[in-house]
């Protein structure tokens, strides 16, 4: 069989496209007597398809225990639950970061390595691309007809006409052409490979994207109550993450007050909306305007934004002295405890009581108090509350303790658990005598502890919605964005553009002033048939009589 | 309309389990079609062209295999039915056309009946996914007389919706905040339209490792042979690959807008990443020398796999964001 071999220079492949070879087919320049040569085979290796494949499984395989097991990054508290709850695996765990799995060095080293794979073979992959964008599309085998997809027939219309009919109706359907004597070849579907190669380039993007937002960027959560205000300053958080780069001392200086939060429910208890209105302050010094934050929707400041990702209930607690003076007053923000209808518990640290030291080691009398509110409650129900919005308010269950909260120690500590260990149970004396008094804070009658150590009364008279806001701020989530949007496209390029070759070649036939001609075609994936077959059907249109 | 929802779903159900039935007795009184396949290019013929193309190819002989696969708007036939539509296959296509039908005005019925869109939680989500499944299989059915899939996908489409008509059923009623966005809606149609075509890929593939496994089985030999298998499973996953990656994208421009981060490592969002780098390993695996084929499927059935973990064993076994019914 005779084949014209098309060129074939060895570093020019006339492959349809830029994949790299296997590194175990390909030879190692100057072999042994080159010194870097285990480095190149090395960089090879990390650079083939076959160790992008196995990274990739492996990157995959390492994401399972971050779902599997509790992440700090998503819940701190429920870390430190399970390291409780399982004291001999936990701390293991731990060691391994098995609780911060997305930042462990492991999972680094892997995508890490995927990236350095990724670059290092993108850009051999795009000189290929480039040098086949310029270079004409291989010359016609022998027969053309013999392909996946090919056809012969004679046609009494010389050969230049045959060839000229080819090349328009090629040139019609926009392949490339290029002409030898007696053949065409032709190219399509180029952006393949660029699709391809658009998309591994903007995944790198998309990698940096998220490497700047990771270093510039910071998250917190503040608890706001009805009322109060916050500016974004470090000391206002409960909670803060920032990347290694952030300036702390230079945070973006917005403040705002929270006047209002609101949350509709539907019959059966399901939310409807919630909404905080807040008066923003963008600069020190400068106009307030008025803004309504919803759970979907953020208050954007700059490059922050503002999110209501919680809400509960702070009841307002005043401790008063035998003269009726207020030494402790404030609103406290209790946890729900339940999602659904809100039984929230709650903690009140008040470290000074007005209390003299007792003993000779000079104890501090400090007062911590445990308590379940529920915003609807229903006395036939005891099990907790039966709404969630605030109808029929009750603080249940109250416990007062007396001694050490364990706060001036130094260790720091959750506000929102009261460590007992230090501290006794106070026999004390609700509104209708209970020990475990029940207080009703829009009952005046109601509404008080007495029986507490120096006169002292406990006082629950007021209940305020508080807002929980997430404050965000990623520099780099524009970058990230443009990349997913430029990696889709490639994508879609990739996976839905065919590469093809289609070849014409004319030849003398054996009758008179016959011509034969062969067409083939062929492509890299994807079926030819049908587009094949309309070339086909357009060439032989315009030329006379076939057979 | 409630009511009248549930009722058409049963209806649905009840119309595939007798499609399924009918398809499976098609199969099976049917002559073998891959014998015919066969006979059909004389061995010289296609010896000489794979010779050919080698050549063009290059020294690295990348297209040693046959010419491949299309995404689905473009696919070949490669079904030759034994004899054309008997009295079985007459009667399981006009019952799934049927059921089809139930099935659309189930969930048409559903979105009235809670004033939404009928994709809100687990049950209307499956029931939309079973019913896209079912699209995709009538696609496939119309394009290349796809017959055989017939039991094969109707087979999980029932006991799938059986799972969600009574494990996961839930009455109509709104959505919670949290849940009620424009993106989330373009979000869950995305994931809902690749999920189901990774879902016919799915089987796709299994049925190909068991062809590859027994290829003279009784049943199996009336399928189209491995390699017809492999491509149209190459051709749904490189359909659902980028609508599956919108999906993702969708949903972390979602959760930037509920949450304020666009991607959390949340369990729900773990596993979409690792359904999404085993597909991506799945399409490298096609084009790495010594991964085609075999290793290739079982990729393809572990990307499933992970999906499902994704949205059964994710949403009801573990806590994330996700999980929450309102805001956290
Ligand atoms: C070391 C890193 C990588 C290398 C060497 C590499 C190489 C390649 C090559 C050569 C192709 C073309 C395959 C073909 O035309 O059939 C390809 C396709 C693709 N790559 Fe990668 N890739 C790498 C990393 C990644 C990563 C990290 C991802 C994403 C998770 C990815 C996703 C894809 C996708 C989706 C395709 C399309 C498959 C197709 O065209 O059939 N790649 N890759």
């Amino acid at each position: 069989m005779s084949v014209t071999r098309p060129e074939t220079r060895p570093e020019e492949p006339t492959l349809l496209s830029t994949v790299p070879q296997d590194p175990s087919e390909r030879p190692t320049p100057g072999g042994r007597r080159r010194p870097f040569a285990p480095l190149i085979r090395a960089w090879r290796q990390l650079t083939s398809m076959r160790t992008a494949l196995l990274l990739l499984f492996l990157l995959a395989l390492a994401a399972v225990p971050g779902s599997l097991l509790p992440q700090r990054s998503v819940d701190p508290t429920l870390v430190d639950q399970y390291i409780v709850d399982h004291p001999k695996l936990g701390p293991f765990l731990d060691r391994l970061s098995g609780f911060d799995v997305f930042a462990a060095p492991w999972f680094a080293a892997i995508y890490a390595l995927l990236f350095v794979s990724l670059i290092g073979c993108l850009i051999p992959r795009m000189r290929l691309h480039a040098r086949a964008l310029l270079r004409r599309p291989p010359k016609a085998p022998a027969h053309p007809s013999r392909l996946a997809s090919g056809t012969t027939f004679e046609t009494s219309a010389s050969v230049d006409e045959v060839l000229a009919v080819g090349r328009g109706v090629l040139r019609g359907r926009r392949f490339r052409v290029a002409a030898d004597p007696g053949s065409l070849s032709a190219e399509k579907g180029y952006l393949r490979e660029t699709g391809n190669l658009l998309f591994h380039v903007s995944l790198v993007v998309l990698l940096a994207g998220i490497a700047v937002g990771g270093l510039y960027g910071y998250t917190g959560k503040v608890v706001v109550t009805d009322g109060d205000g916050f500016t974004n300053t470090l000391v206002q958080y409960d909670n803060f993450n920032r990347g290694a780069l952030v300036k702390t001392d230079r945070l973006n200086p917005f403040s705002f007050q929270l006047q209002n939060f609101e949350a509709e429910y539907q019959k059966d208890g399901t939310p409807k909306t919630y909404r905080a209105f807040v008066a923003l302050r963008a600069k020190p010094g400068g106009p307030t305007s008025q803004h309504t934050i919803k759970v979907n929707d953020p208050l954007k400041i700059g490059e922050a934004k503002v999110y209501l990702i919680n809400h509960g209930y702070s009841p307002h607690v005043v401790l008063r002295d035998r003269t009726g003076k207020a030494v402790y007053d404030a609103y406290m923000p209790c946890v729900a405890a339940d999602t659904r209808n809100l039984t929230s518990s709650c903690v009140f640290k008040i470290p000074d009581t007005g209390l003299a030291p007792v003993g000779d080691l000079k104890k501090v009398q400090q007062i911590g108090v445990r308590a379940v509110l529920a915003p609807t409650f229903d006395p036939a129900d005891t099990r907790g509350s039966i709404f969630p919005a605030l109808l029929n308010p009750r603080l249940a269950g109250v416990q007062i303790y007396l001694g050490d909260l364990g706060i001036d120690a130094g260790t720091p500590q959750n506000v929102y658990e009261l460590d007992t260990t230090r501290m006794t149970l106070l026999k004390v004396k609700g509104p209708t005598g209970a020990s475990t008094p029940i207080l009703d804070p829009r009952n005046k009658q109601a509404d008080s502890v007495t029986g507490l150590p120096g006169g002292l009364v406990l006082t629950v008279d007021k209940v305020k919605n508080y807002a929980v806001f997430s404050i965000k701020y990623d520099p780099g989530k524009g970058l990230v964005l443009w990349a997913a949007i430029a990696m889709l496209t490639g994508l879609i390029g990739s996976l839905l553009i065919r590469r093809r070759r289609v070849w014409i070649r004319a030849s003398a036939g054996p009758g008179q002033g016959r011509t034969v001609v062969e067409i083939g075609g062929l492509a890299r994936t994807g079926s030819l048939t049908a587009e094949f077959e309309d070339l086909v059907r357009r060439v032989t249109a315009r030329l006379p009589e076939q057979g | 309309m409630s009511g009248l929802s549930n009722d058409l779903f049963v209806i649905t159900v009840m119309a595939y389990a007798i499609a399924m039935v009918a398809f499976a007795a098609d199969l099976a009184f049917r002559r073998a079609p891959s014998r015919l396949v066969r006979a059909a290019v004389p061995d010289a013929v296609a010896a000489d062209r794979t010779a050919d193309q080698k050549v063009l190819v290059g020294s690295a002989g990348l297209i040693a295999a046959p010419p491949a696969p299309p995404a689905p708007p473009q696919v070949e036939i490669i079904e030759e039915p034994g004899r054309d539509y008997g009295r079985a296959a007459r009667i399981a296509l006009g019952v799934t056309l049927f059921g089809w039908l139930t099935h659309l005005v189930t969930i048409v019925t559903r979105g009235f009946a809670a004033r939404r869109v009928p994709w809100g939680n687990m049950y209307e989500f499956s029931t939309v996914v079973a019913f896209l499944a079912v699209t995709a299989f009538l696609v496939l059915l119309a394009r290349q007389k796809a017959r055989w899939l017939g039991v094969f996908v109707l087979l999980p489409v029932v006991l799938y919706l059986g799972l969600a008509g009574t494990v996961l059923y839930v009455k109509a009623g709104p959505l919670v905040p949290a849940l009620n966005s424009y993106w989330l809606k373009i979000h869950v149609v995305a994931a809902m339209t690749a999920t189901s075509m990774f879902f016919v890929s799915g089987i796709l593939a299994l049925l190909y490792l068991a062809k590859l496994r027994r290829p003279e089985g009784n049943l199996l030999s009336r399928l189209p042979d491995a390699a017809a298998l492999d491509r149209l499973t190459y051709g749904l996953v490189a359909f659902a690959f980028p609508i599956w990656t919108f999906a993702v994208m969708a949903g972390a421009i979602w959760a930037e807008a509920a949450w304020g981060r666009y991607w959390g490592w949340d369990p729900k969002e773990t596993w979409s990443f690792i359904t999404w780098v085993i597909y991506a390993a799945y399409l490298h695996s096609r084009a790495t020398a010594g991964w085609k084929g075999k290793r290739a499927a079982y990729f393809a059935v572990a990307a499933f796999a992970a999906l499902i973990i994704n949205y059964y064993v994710v949403n009801t076994f573990i806590v994330g964001l996700h999980s929450y019914a309102g805001v956290k």
